[in-house]
């Protein structure tokens, strides 16, 4: 019974293209691609209106007040409002921006956002695009962000959108190498770039109750976590959201959009968010599997999405939470901290592979990691004193 | 129909001839290195092309070729453009017509 | 349906190529490049070779074009514009091109067609460039290594 509340997708699926049995196969092939697409694109748009206000309402209740809740029951139908006045809004082109790049950078960066979304397993055979380099694919499409990102600076003919797009070029390229090589150590010991054998990797249960997922791995907390910090740089969130931060440089390479434009960069940012949480459940958490076999009856894309809601939670509390890093303070800690960890994962991850996958795997992996840890923190300490705190009160 | 090694050759071929026309008719420094990389391209679909009408059993080898080949050129143009830098703040220009201070 | 692939991966890629060598404005032209690297990478993906597919638009529209947009920007002072072409190179290029397309035409041994291919799978590849290509492989380490510190002494400023 519950086997086929799992598959109740892809059996749906499976009737739906049993409608068209009798043609050619390639009519089969194109119909199962545009239903997968429009899947996709219904989940993931909808995910995307309901987390732009589920965020507005969340941030509120951290800073204690609500949040928008005049439309809709609880402020729910805030999206609807919001994508009428995007709609709406006159579109302004600046008189000598470059019309043709101006137009074609918001579609790249959301036709890269949500092609990124295909490689990702989302329940047990609902992986959309199965390709032998699936991890690439992934990586490889997010990469184009940077040229997309690049064209709106250039294309605004404005200085703060210049200032704006090299500094999330800078930022992007260096967190992106920390992105890659997190990912290293969960391929190598898997020993495949597909994200179903990833998944597949994960299961079952030590001792019977904790799942073998690879972020209770010494190496794989540690990357889990340098992932995650990444992933937050590359979809320009806060702490880490200095090209769009707008008491700075007004929005950065989105400064000269309005209207649906904007509203595309912004779609294009978040469907980032998606797949990097994904793609991170995926990797670290165990992809769709339950943490526990009494839990199994529940759907295996449930448990995909109560991780994903879960990551995407942490990325709305740091909002809430952190104040902007300045831009070098982001560089020194990409390259100087989290490359080296990142390494160090690498070399934990084989040793805890050679040294059997038990116990001994585990504290001697989790040893080389503390070293690397205590050895950075002594070198890259800057020794600068904090002066004592002075109050001062109003008379 | 599927195409024929010949037509893969052909693009590559048509390829490699624009990567030349505009490594050669070009006089800005930035144009010439694009003309380079697009030839280099053209190379490594020649080599996929006839790695992919081998005889069985295949062997790896024109996979690897490319992939090295991709490595090296993409090391390549990143001198190349230091270069280019490193020129433009020296002489003011990029115009490869008036790099010529070494003339005999 | 595979000939209709590449007929239209063929055109999307030449017209691209067209456009970045003969286009005037170079943030144009460099764009375009990016969009034929884009067909080559269909290309390889029609050929069965999906990681070289990849790793091209890893390699080279992550981080090739991002470089040549860069220096653009860093060398504007001419403005956008490329001020003369050379017509010799032209017929050069249109020379080269006439010669090729004779000689592959007038070859027998091409008019094959592929018989049925399995994908090289990514496992193979690792396997190949650990046993057979790994000189190659530390070679080319080696290699990207000195050009990484030999661009930025190219580029670093002379201090006075």
């Amino acid at each position: 019974m519950s086997k086929s509340i799992d598959q109740v997708f892809v059996n749906a699926k499976q009737w739906l293209l049993s409608w068209l049995a009798g043609s050619p196969d390639w009519v089969i092939q194109v119909a199962s691609i545009l239903i997968n697409i429009f899947m996709l694109l219904a989940v993931f748009l909808t995910l995307f209106a309901l987390i732009s206000v589920l965020e507005r309402k969340i941030l509120a209740r951290m800073q204690n007040r609500y949040g928008p809740n005049r439309v809709g029951p609880f402020g729910l139908f805030q999206p609807i409002a919001d994508g009428i006045k995007m709609l709406i809004k006159e579109d302004i082109v600046p008189a000598r921006a470059d019309k043709i790049v101006h137009f074609l950078a918001p579609v790249l960066i959301a036709a890269v956002a949500i092609l990124t979304l295909a490689v990702i397993p989302y329940g047990r055979n609902m992986t959309p695009f199965t390709i032998d380099g699936g991890i690439l694919f992934f990586f490889a499409v997010g990469s184009a962000t940077e040229l997309a990102v690049f064209m709106a600076g250039w294309a605004s003919n404005n200085k703060f959108s210049m200032l704006g797009a090299m500094r999330a070029i800078a930022q992007m390229f260096s967190y992106e190498l920390p992105l890659i090589i997190t990912v290293l150590p969960v391929v190598m010991v898997v020993g495949s770039l597909m994200p179903d054998r990833i998944v597949s990797a994960q299961a079952g249960y030590t001792f019977g109750l904790v799942p073998r997922w690879f972020v209770f791995t010494p190496w794989g907390g540690v990357a889990f976590i340098l992932f995650f910090v990444s992933g937050l740089v590359e979809s320009n969130r806060t702490p880490f959201d200095v090209p769009e931060g707008e008491s700075e440089i007004v929005a950065g390479h989105m400064t000269e959009y309005s209207g649906f434009k904007y509203a595309t960069f912004f779609m294009a940012e978040y469907i980032g968010m998606f797949a990097v949480s994904g793609l991170a459940a995926t990797l670290f958490l165990g992809g769709w599997h339950a943490p526990a076999r009494v839990l199994e009856i529940i759907p295996s894309y449930v448990w995909f999405f109560v991780k994903l809601s879960a990551l995407l939670f942490v990325y709305i509390w740091l909002r809430a939470t952190l104040p902007r890093m300045r831009i070098d303070q982001m560089m020194n800690f990409a390259w100087k901290f989290m490359l080296p960890m990142a390494f160090t994962c690498i070399i934990a991850a084989a040793v805890w592979h050679y040294a059997g996958r038990g116990l001994r795997g585990w504290l001697w992996s989790l040893f080389v990691i503390v070293i690397v840890y205590s050895a950075l923190s002594i070198l890259l300490d800057t020794r600068r004193k904090f002066a004592p705190r002075v109050y001062r009160f109003a008379e | 129909m599927t195409p024929t090694l010949q037509a893969f050759v052909l693009v590559s071929g048509a390829l490699f001839s624009i990567g030349l026309l505009a490594a050669l008719s070009r006089r800005h420094a930035i144009f010439i290195l694009i003309g380079i990389e697009l030839m280099l391209a053209a190379a490594n679909l020649n080599f996929i092309a006839f790695w992919h009408f081998a005889p069985q059993p295949h062997q790896p080898t024109g996979v690897m070729f490319a992939i090295f080949s991709i490595a090296i050129s993409a090391a390549e143009a990143a001198i190349g453009l230091a270069m280019v830098i490193a020129v433009y703040r020296h002489y003011h220009t990029t115009n490869v017509d008036q790099l010529d201070q070494l003339k005999g | 349906m595979n000939n209709a692939a590449f007929i239209l991966v063929a055109i999307l890629t030449l017209a691209a190529a067209l456009a970045a060598a003969t286009l005037r404005k170079l943030m144009h032209a460099a764009l375009s490049f990016a969009a034929a690297l884009v067909g080559l990478a269909a290309f390889f993906f029609l050929l069965g070779a999906e990681f070289v597919g990849l790793a091209l638009v890893f390699i080279y529209i992550g981080a090739v074009a991002v470089l040549i947009v860069f220096t653009i920007l860093l060398t504007r002072r001419d403005v956008g514009k490329d001020r003369g072409f050379n017509w010799a190179g032209v017929l050069i290029a249109l020379a080269v091109f006439c010669g090729l397309t004779w000689s592959i035409l007038k070859t027998q041994s091409l008019s094959i067609v592929a018989p049925h291919i399995r994908a090289l799978t990514v496992k193979r590849i690792g396997e190949a460039l650990m046993t057979g290509y790994v000189w190659p492989l530390q070679c080319v380490g080696l290699l990207l290594t000195a050009a990484l510190i030999g661009a930025l002494i190219l580029v670093m400023e002379e201090k006075r």
